[in-house]
């Protein structure tokens, strides 16, 4: 039985090992986000701010096609007031018809408008789980068992990363960012000490502004985090139950066939 | 059905004649369940019921999953997030299907090591393991096809490469390339074909999995002592078996469930640890990923293929012996199916009589040297292909070689083995003590 555990345990370790390959990645400092570990919960307050994070700041250059709007009001996440959604919504950028293809207001069950074209940054929506932070040792991935992925680390690495130092290449203006793979990036750095006005009054330092825009962007990214850690959990433990009493069944079935051993 | 004599069913009552004499279905179920199991069989002998749970899970989750999921380039990817976020309990269903790919080729790898290590592959056993093999091949089928569906960027790029491995075949490759690509390039053409087949592929799996199960009911299981059931006599028999309900199946079940308890907690804390980054980024032809690497399953065969490079002796002597028609890349791709065809061939390369490696001295060693090599390719199979890692990929594919064409042939002439018990019982009263006493 042991033997299995350790198959089993060794394999899940070696192959996610895989899936990682080794980069000349830049430092990312692991963060206690509130959602972390079998029990982790959004903190809805820091959903909300780093919203206001990103609505204020980065929904310039960054869209998030996949989230929709109506979203925001569900349970377990930002959880703002419907109301409050469906006047959001109608402020944002006219959406276009799917029927007839002409542009019209946007509505809350509409996704968030997405930013294409010059001087655009990519799409946020699933951002916090298409990177990885952390992929050691030895490109391994074995101390994501510890830390996660990682992908929110990374993303608020890359906000608090930025050295000052910058450069133009063919027209186009880089940035130092020491999180970023290669060093150089295109984008200029966006957060500025109390750039924003938090609502609930928690002063707007970098760090904190990286820290919960980049805990909203787990959540556009994951949704249903909190739900499946909860199935997790209750079947982790039905099928842990379960396995005692099957084992114990095992034994006494075949008990009358073995002996004591010599 | 099998071979070790067993008490068979009986109809008893007016209907179950009537249903007997026109279709001995209860009879076939009653055989099948109430089968004679060699009572030593260890822990390793439970990856086959955890193998059926993964291919019943995949096929279950997989029917719901298409009920939401649209199979077309400029909405794949949107309707796998409609999944993840709208569909009711869509996220733990599609996580449930991803993760249990690799729970399923975990089983799959165990289950094969588990084989090579205990001789189950010897006579009378080698269409049990032919049949094995071919289920496996059509799995990694199956799970690379299903990969490209949620059209992430490893999904788009995994299938630009591996197709490009058919189109390396000298002469007629690009033509058999095109042909599975359904164009030039991967496209909608290639999504759409991938998705039907990937549907397709599970149920002729279930297929190969009742004729593998047919086979090794045909004669017996092997066992850990690697020596046959005795078939004198009913009484001789039950000496050393025991019917598989309930025996077999509850220790089964216990097995299972460890393992599925294990999955869940995968499922429902670390769902994506197994799944590459780059795949929650939608797929864009025009811009390919800084590493393009496989799901971890494939990774020990992928690193076979990328060990042969233009300047091993190897691949140059065979450039030279066909004039250059197998270069590098064809030999890369020869070498990759070679690693699978070598391991089918196992029971005519493995000259040794005895069947279980615990009584095999000099053979454990080289057996564990190699479930040592395929960890090592797996790990290599993820890293880049410069520095040391080439020549670690290298040394690793040699081993795999010579391990089942030089190693197996010659341990058999060389080796003295070990004293064996003379039946199973005695290899069970070895183990477990004899209740007798």
């Amino acid at each position: 039985m042991k033997k299995l555990l350790i198959s089993a345990v060794s394999a899940l370790v070696l192959g996610a090992g895989s899936a990682f390959a080794a980069g000349s990645e830049g430092h990312i400092e692991d963060i206690a986000f509130s959602f972390e570990g079998p029990f982790g919960r959004y903190d809805q307050q820091q959903l909300r701010r780093g919203f206001q994070v990103y609505r204020e700041v980065c929904a310039g250059c960054h869209g998030l096609k996949f989230v929709p709007i109506r979203s925001l009001a569900d349970e377990g996440g930002p959880q703002m007031n419907p109301d409050w959604v469906r006047a959001f919504a109608a402020e944002l950028d006219e959406a276009i018809d799917k029927d007839t293809g002409e542009p019209r207001p946007r509505k809350e069950t509409d996704m968030f408008p997405t930013r294409q074209g010059e001087g655009m940054g990519p799409d946020l929506s699933l951002m916090a789980k298409a990177r990885a932070g952390f992929h050691g040792p030895y490109g391994t991935g074995i101390n994501q068992l510890v830390r996660g992925i990682g992908g929110p680390e990374y993303i608020s690495a890359i906000l608090t990363g930025f050295s000052g130092e910058e450069k133009e290449e063919a027209g186009s203006f880089f940035y130092e960012n020491h999180a970023f793979p290669g060093g150089w990036i295109a984008m200029s750095p966006p957060l500025s000490e109390d750039l924003v006005e938090y609502e609930d009054g928690t002063p707007a330092t970098v760090e904190q502004m990286a820290e919960d825009v980049s805990a909203f962007l787990m959540w556009t990214a994951e949704p249903k985090l909190m739900g499946r850690k909860n199935m997790g959990f209750t079947a982790v433990m039905l099928l842990g139950l379960l396995t005692v009493l099957l084992y114990l069944s095992n034994k006494r079935l075949w008990a009358p066939y073995k002996g004591k051993k010599a | 059905m099998a071979g070790i004599p067993h008490d068979h069913y009986e109809p008893k009552t007016g209907i179950e004649k009537w249903l007997h004499s026109r279709l001995p279905i209860v009879s076939l179920i009653y055989d099948t369940i109430m089968i004679p199991t060699p009572k030593n069989l260890n822990w390793w002998w439970i990856w086959g019921i955890v193998l059926a749970f993964c291919l019943g899970l995949q096929i279950v989750t997989g029917i719901v999953l298409v009920m939401h999921y649209t199979p077309h380039v400029d909405l794949a990817f949107a309707s796998v997030e409609h999944i993840m976020r709208d569909v009711n309990g869509g996220y733990a269903i599609r996580y449930m299907h991803a993760n249990g790919a690799s729970l399923f080729f975990l089983a799959v790898y165990i289950h094969i090591f588990r084989g090579l290590y205990y001789g189950s592959y010897k006579a009378p056993r080698e269409v049990t393991w032919i049949v094995g093999m071919v289920i496996y091949l059509m799995m990694m089928g199956t799970a690379f096809m299903g990969y490209v569906l949620p059209w992430g960027q490893m999904s788009f790029w995994g299938a630009t490469v591996i197709t490009g491995l058919f189109g390396a075949i000298p002469g007629v490759g690009p033509a058999i390339q095109d042909w599975l690509l359904g164009g030039p390039a991967v496209d909608n053409a290639t999504l759409n074909r991938f998705f039907s087949l990937h549907y397709l592929l599970p149920f002729v799996i279930a297929a190969l999995v009742a004729v593998h199960i047919w086979a090794f009911h045909t004669t017996g299981n092997n066992n850990p002592a690697g020596v046959e059931v005795r078939r004198g006599s009913k009484a001789e028999a039950q000496k050393d078996t025991l019917p598989f309900w309930p025996y077999f199946v509850v220790k089964d079940l216990v097995a299972l469930a460890l393992v599925v308890t294990i999955f869940f907690a995968v499922v429902g804390f670390m769902p994506n640890y197994l799944g590459h980054p780059d795949n929650y980024i939608e797929a864009n032809p025009l811009s390919t990923p800084a590493h393009i690497v496989p799901e971890w399953y494939f990774l020990p065969f992928y690193a076979i293929l990328r060990a042969f490079t233009a300047d091993v002796w190897a691949v140059i002597l065979v450039n030279k012996i066909t004039f250059g028609i197998v270069d590098a890349k064809f030999f890369g791709v020869i070498a990759m199916f070679g690693a699978i065809i070598a391991m089918a061939l196992a029971p005519w390369l493995d000259t040794s009589k005895v069947r279980s490696g615990q009584f095999r001295p000099m053979f454990k060693w080289w057996f564990w040297l190699l479930a040592i090599d395929f960890v090592v390719l797996m790990w290599v199979g993820a890293m880049p292909t410069d520095g040391i890692y080439p020549y670690i990929s290298l040394i690793g594919a040699t081993y795999w070689f010579a391990y089942f064409f030089v190693i197996l042939p010659l341990l058999g002439i060389i080796e003295k083995p070990l004293p064996m018990p003379a039946t199973v019982e005695e290899d069970f009263n070895n183990h477990y003590g004899n209740p007798a006493e």
